[in-house]
């Protein structure tokens, strides 16, 4: 990332202050939609639908995900399967309380 | 004793060992928040009363009408201000790297400068936040929520402090290495920077599903 010309770091720049307007934005559509009217299981959808897009903000533009080398794709994969996993393990649980 | 890429790539990695090194510790601290956020869901979802507050702590904290949910001890307007905070500091963090590419250095103790104001802001909001959580008498042990609520909001807050520690060191002696080593004072600020990232990554997932939801 270092090896870039003066004027493509300017270029960078711009994007991250556009990057971080999106991020105010979309935090107070999170704070407003929460006032809202409606289910809690869409609620929980909404939210985490923004969340996840301004994770991949963050992670994309500021942690410059977008343009990373093979080695931390491959790491993240691994940690990708991983998290998954245990996010899929409450599910999971709920899942064998269910009378067949 | 010489360290090896710490500022050229390695040939095998394409990458300097610190940033291969960061990118391990993340991978790591996603599994360790992970954890946290697997059992808030599993304690959430498997406990129809977890969310209930109990009816004499209502009436302490003069929460008028009849069921209440322990979110509603928390302060969203706090958090939302945190949030912007993170978010700022996000931006801030990474001007000071930008700084230093373009070879400027006095923008670089700018950016770092306002990134670890932003730090001690968070830092101050939650002491606040805490403060009243702790003057009603509501401690991790008073429920489940709660108990889950000042795990993870404490075991991020103590991150917030690790980071402000490193960004306080590079942003005073640790900047000397600018005029001896700069290419490797960048690749620094950018590993801390990721570690930053990470840090207002985790908080845009706590700050709805603790909060919000």
């Amino acid at each position: 990332m270092s090896g870039h010309s003066a004027d493509e770091i300017r270029g960078e720049i711009r994007r991250y202050w556009i990057i971080g307007l999106a991020l105010f934005l979309l935090t107070i559509i999170t704070v407003t939609v929460s006032y809202l009217d409606v289910t809690p299981g869409m609620a929980v959808v909404i939210a985490l639908l923004i969340a996840c897009l301004k994770a991949g903000l963050v992670a994309g533009v500021f942690m410059h995900l977008i343009s990373e080398k093979q080695a931390v794709y491959a790491l993240l994969l691994l940690t990708a399967i991983f998290f998954g996993a245990l996010m899929i393990l409450p599910i999971g649980t709920r899942a064998s309380q269910i009378p067949l | 004793m010489q360290i090896p890429y710490t500022v050229e790539a390695r040939p095998d990695t394409g990458l300097y060992n610190a940033k291969l090194g960061i990118w391990l510790f993340l991978a790591s601290e996603v599994m360790l928040f992970g954890a946290l956020f697997s059992s808030y869901v599993l304690l959430r979802t498997g406990d129809p009363g977890f969310m209930t507050m109990s009816h004499e702590v209502a009436e302490a904290m003069h929460l008028e009408g009849h069921a209440h949910s322990w979110s509603d001890v928390l302060s969203v307007p706090l958090a939302f201000v945190n949030t912007l905070v993170l978010i700022f500091s996000s931006v801030t963090i990474v001007m000071s790297w930008a700084s230093l590419r373009l070879k400027e250095f006095g923008k670089f103790k700018l950016w770092m400068g306002l990134t670890i104001l932003c730090a001690f802001g968070f830092m101050g909001i939650k002491a606040i936040e805490y403060s009243a959580k702790f003057s009603h008498h509501l401690y991790p042990e008073t429920s489940n929520f709660l108990g889950i609520y000042f795990t993870l909001t404490g075991l991020h807050g103590l991150h917030v402090v690790g980071g402000l520690i490193v960004l306080v060191y590079l942003w005073g002696p640790g900047s000397k290495m600018w005029k001896s080593e700069s290419q490797r004072f960048i690749n620094r600020v950018e590993t801390v920077g990721l570690y930053w990232h990470f840090v207002d990554l985790v908080w845009i997932f706590l700050f709805p599903t603790l909060y919000l939801l």
